[in-house]
């Protein structure tokens, strides 16, 4: 295995992005902060990746377009995934290990705004016997957190204190779309949305789009104090249906078992619901003295395809600060926490540590 | 006024899908008025039927049939229906297994208040009036009336052929948002005028302009007015007639390179006869009546030929 690092991002995250769903003019800025970040030029990015929807955007081949904010002359070796940016960060870092390139740019963009979000990604689901009923984002999320609070897994007052915990530490978030936190009184006493869920236990609705750079050994060493090195990296997928148990994530289970959780101080946990959060930790098995989202996390603002990948770069940023030796950055994808990635990132290799996938 | 312009697009497209042998039996069972599910080999009773074993990974071939009353596990409130739910008021979204079954199954639960559900109550099937062999055959799932065990029984659909495919209307609303160079181009046209932008690193002008050059990723900021005149770089004669179009074949489309540009456009060809349109032709804008102007593309209602000589090769051979 080679040796590789988070060494720049950059990210964007707004309520409503007065633009086309391409986004192209906001990946210029991005990938200048990167270029600043590295000193390098887009020719010393050895591969691209970038992550987005067409469903999203509402027209065909929105990446290509998006394209233009590289610039291809002399042309540039890119490719493009359908999922959240830190798949298409997951992809760049197996193009890495292959030894064809030792460093890549990866970045998404989603405008979130352009149709009803949570509509919109029902076209996720099981196309037979799911789609056609159309069961919206926020419906699919309720019907999980009230299996576990019928189980006794948690209750309104714990969703409560992790939408205060979140909301009060987006404060210090430039990007946050939602923040101020208050108390849980507060909090409880705001009337029921979608029963179980009050509108602060779902994710805003967020356009927005990130870049997150990386690069091998002595390349992130040449642009990097304290480069955020990967040591292990994982992705588990559950059944598409409802029937699973969704009290848990038996693949965020699998994730976390696959990785070296032990240290970890910081965590980036991507829960678009308040409850998702506690199935995370719970499923991770943080333990209690572990920071979680310290960026407000995705109830501060979730722009779609870029928010998984975003947990990636916050906690990148925090190794970058010395405010952490080893972090755990997590994304997730599909109805109730179905599809899930998590990584580690040290502030040593941890080549002879093991945890290595 | 904003930015960008925006405007209302809607995509739309019917999903064909064929179902196979395991959904196909569970969709023929709901066409019936049962409830198909399939038992796993570390016995689950699943619905719908998995195609596949979840542990011994092979195809799922012991079908049940299970109850269409069942019992609620999870449920949440739906207040705002988006569109095509099974309501377009407020309803549930609940999972209820059924009697028989050992895991839940999604669809809408029709009451009218949050009050008005709990887990653990009893509900059953309300068939379609009209049943077809998909999901929506069951409408939803309503209370089982106190007293009540069974849910009435329905008249089969006539129907006897095995259910082997679908069809799923999608349709999705957008407010659709040009960029802010786009909207740039746009209000031009409503002015009579053709807006490009040319690139700060290698001089090149684009049309429509868009935010960064494609070639060296430099945002584009100078605005460049372009001539109505310009080049046939190469060009198709539509002969074949299609849903939606706006002129009888045949008739041309072709690239434009305007002059002063670096990128041609797409337009149409009128004025002359088709097979007299060739590479090197000059043309130039026929506008629309002014008061027929709005903000897009079509204030040009064609190029027509100058009758000028034709443009030397080397001009164009660049931008083919
Ligand atoms: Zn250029």
């Amino acid at each position: 295995m080679r040796d590789v690092a988070v060494v720049g991002f950059a990210q964007r995250q707004m309520r409503d992005f007065d633009g086309s769903p391409t986004c192209v003019e906001l990946l210029v800025p991005l990938f200048k902060e990167c270029y600043e970040q590295t000193g390098w030029t887009r020719q010393d990015v050895g591969f691209w990746c970038s992550g987005s929807s067409d469903y999203l955007a509402g027209r065909s081949f929105s990446f290509v377009q998006a394209v233009d904010a590289i610039g291809v002359i002399p042309p540039v070796n890119e490719s493009h995934v359908e999922m959240d940016l830190a798949w298409a960060m997951y992809e760049a870092w197996i193009k890495i290990q292959t030894g064809e390139v030792d460093t890549a740019l990866v970045y998404a963009f989603g405008k979130s705004s352009a149709g009803v979000l949570r509509r919109t990604l029902s076209l996720q689901l099981e196309p037979y016997t799911m789609t056609p009923l159309w069961p919206d984002t926020v419906s699919l999320a309720g019907l999980q957190a009230r299996a576990g609070m019928d189980a006794g897994l948690w209750d309104e007052r714990a969703m409560a204190e992790v939408v205060n915990r979140s909301l009060t530490d987006a404060e210090k978030n430039e990007w946050a779309v939602r923040k101020g936190g208050s108390s849980v009184e507060e909090l409880l006493a705001r009337p029921m949305y979608a029963d179980p869920l009050r509108k602060h236990d779902c994710a805003p609705v967020t356009d927005g789009a990130a870049a997150i750079v990386l690069a091998a050994g002595d390349r992130a060493r040449e642009v990097c104090d304290r480069p955020a090195w990967i040591t292990g990296l994982s992705t588990y997928v559950d059944e598409m249906t409802m029937s699973r148990d969704l009290t848990g994530s038996a693949s965020a289970r699998r994730c976390a078992e696959a990785l070296d959780l032990g240290g970890v101080d910081t965590a980036e946990l991507h829960a678009p619901f308040s409850h998702q959060e506690l199935v995370l930790r719970r499923e991770a098995g943080l333990a209690d003295d572990v920071t979680i989202n310290p960026s407000g996390g995705a109830l501060a603002s979730n722009p779609m395809f870029s928010a998984g990948g975003i947990r990636v770069g916050e906690a990148a940023r925090r190794i970058w600060a010395g405010d952490s030796d080893k972090a755990l950055a997590h994304a997730t994808s599909g109805p109730a926490l179905q599809q899930n990635f998590m990584c580690t990132l040290e502030v040593s290799t941890g080549s002879t540590t093991g945890g290595n996938r | 006024m904003s930015r960008t312009l925006s405007a209302p697009v809607t995509v739309a497209f019917d999903y064909t899908r064929s179902t196979g042998p395991v959904l196909g039996r569970f969709l023929t069972g709901l066409r019936d008025g049962v409830v198909v599910g399939g038992r796993t080999s570390d016995g689950q009773v699943v619905v719908p039927p998995p195609e596949y074993d979840p542990v011994t990974h092979q195809a799922l071939e012991d079908f049940v049939e299970v109850s269409p009353v069942g019992t609620v596990t999870s449920w949440t409130w739906v207040p705002e229906p988006v569109k095509h739910q099974p309501f377009d008021r407020p309803f549930a979204f609940a999972l209820v297994t059924f009697d028989g079954a050992t895991k839940p199954f999604l669809h809408a639960l029709d009451v009218s208040s949050p009050d008005e559900v709990s887990t653990g109550m009893r509900v059953r099937v309300r068939w379609a009036e009209e049943r077809v062999g998909a999901i929506t055959d069951i409408a939803c799932f309503e209370p089982l009336p106190a007293g009540e065990e069974a849910v009435p029984a329905v008249a089969p659909s006539g129907a006897v052929d095995p259910v082997t495919g679908i069809v799923v209307p999608v349709s999705l609303d957008y407010t659709y948002a040009a960029s802010p160079e786009e909207s740039a181009f746009y209000r031009g046209l409503e002015q009579g005028r053709i807006v490009g932008q040319r690139c700060p690193t290698c001089d090149k002008v684009y049309i429509p302009p868009r935010a960064a050059c494609p070639s060296d990723g430099t945002p584009t900021a100078e605005e460049v007015e372009l001539s109505h005149t310009g080049t046939v770089t190469t060009f198709c004669i539509v002969n074949v007639p299609f849903l939606g179009q706006r002129i009888t074949p045949p008739y041309v489309s072709a690239y434009i390179l305007l002059d002063g540009a670096d990128i041609a456009v797409l337009h149409l060809i009128l004025d002359c006869p088709a097979d007299e349109v060739r590479m090197g032709m000059r043309v130039k804008a026929v506008w629309k009546p002014e008061d027929e102007w709005g903000t897009t593309i079509e204030n040009i209602s064609h190029f027509a030929p100058t009758d000028e000589p034709d443009a030397d090769f080397e001009t164009y051979k660049q931008h083919l």
